[in-house]
């Protein structure tokens, strides 16, 4: 799925890279636990967080991961988004809970990694 | 190639910059992004293991065409039981540390996972070296 759509159906705001919105995406993982999220392997997957500070985005870095979305209405701050932007990521705001954005991309077939 | 890094105690806005910087240099070298995700994963967990436990330390890389080897030596407090802390879950962790998405006792497991040899030596009141191998071919 485009990520434009994604953005559609969470209502969520792009925050940065706009030009990748064409992309497709078929995974996504959701965890508030970076430790998690430098566990896996490569499929690619969007980030669906709650956790806002700069290791998210550090993190995502480490992982090749290029797709994030906060969720819960946390707002990245001007340095991240300045590093998210260094490193060509996406980063989107979304304001429903972590279960309701991964329940609608569930619902509308974004696979989970495992 | 050899590189070389401080690491502040407590700096958690900067955890993860000397990864990101070898990150890059090996992307230059042209080394396969599947071996660079290992390598900065590995890192990355022992860069944030540097600042959130201990008081500070120096990361060193050396990158030859057969290897990279990286090692994050710290100035203290040291591991009492290494083997405890090699187990997935155990874990130290202060609040502050669980509140940037760390402290779950996944670091040094997850390390062990992404190298080809690891090696911890610590001793309590000294400091404690993490010494990582990935080899490139």
């Amino acid at each position: 799925m485009k990520l434009k759509a994604i953005a559609e159906l969470l209502n969520a705001k792009v925050v940065c890279g706009e030009s990748r919105l064409d992309e497709e995406f078929r995974y996504a993982f959701a965890s508030d636990l970076m430790s998690d999220v430098l566990t896996l392997e490569e499929h690619n997957p969007i980030i669906l967080t709650g956790l806002c500070n700069i290791q998210t985005v550090r993190t995502c870095e480490m992982g090749n991961l290029s797709v994030i979305i906060f969720v819960r209405k946390k707002k990245p701050s001007p340095e991240m988004i300045e590093l998210a932007e260094e490193n060509d990521m996406v980063m989107m705001e979304c304001e429903y809970s972590m279960f309701k954005a991964s329940g609608i991309l569930y619902q509308n077939e974004i696979e989970p990694i495992y | 190639m050899h590189l070389e890094y401080t690491v502040i105690e407590g700096d958690f806005v900067n955890a993860g910059s000397a990864s990101s910087s070898i990150k890059k240099t090996l992307k230059q070298l042209n080394v396969s992004p599947s071996i660079i995700k290992r390598v900065v994963v590995a890192l990355y967990e022992a860069e944030v293991n540097a600042i959130a436990h201990a008081y500070g330390g120096v990361i060193t890389a050396d990158i030859s065409s057969n290897s990279i080897v990286i090692s994050v030596a710290d100035k203290g407090p040291g591991i009492p039981d290494i083997d405890w802390a090699m187990q997935e879950g155990n874990s130290t962790a202060s609040p502050e540390v669980r509140d940037m998405g760390f402290g779950a006792g996944m670091g040094l497991p997850n390390i062990k996972k992404n190298v080809d040899r690891l090696d911890v030596q610590s001793t309590v009141g000294v400091g404690t070296t993490v010494t990582m191998e990935v080899n490139i071919c």
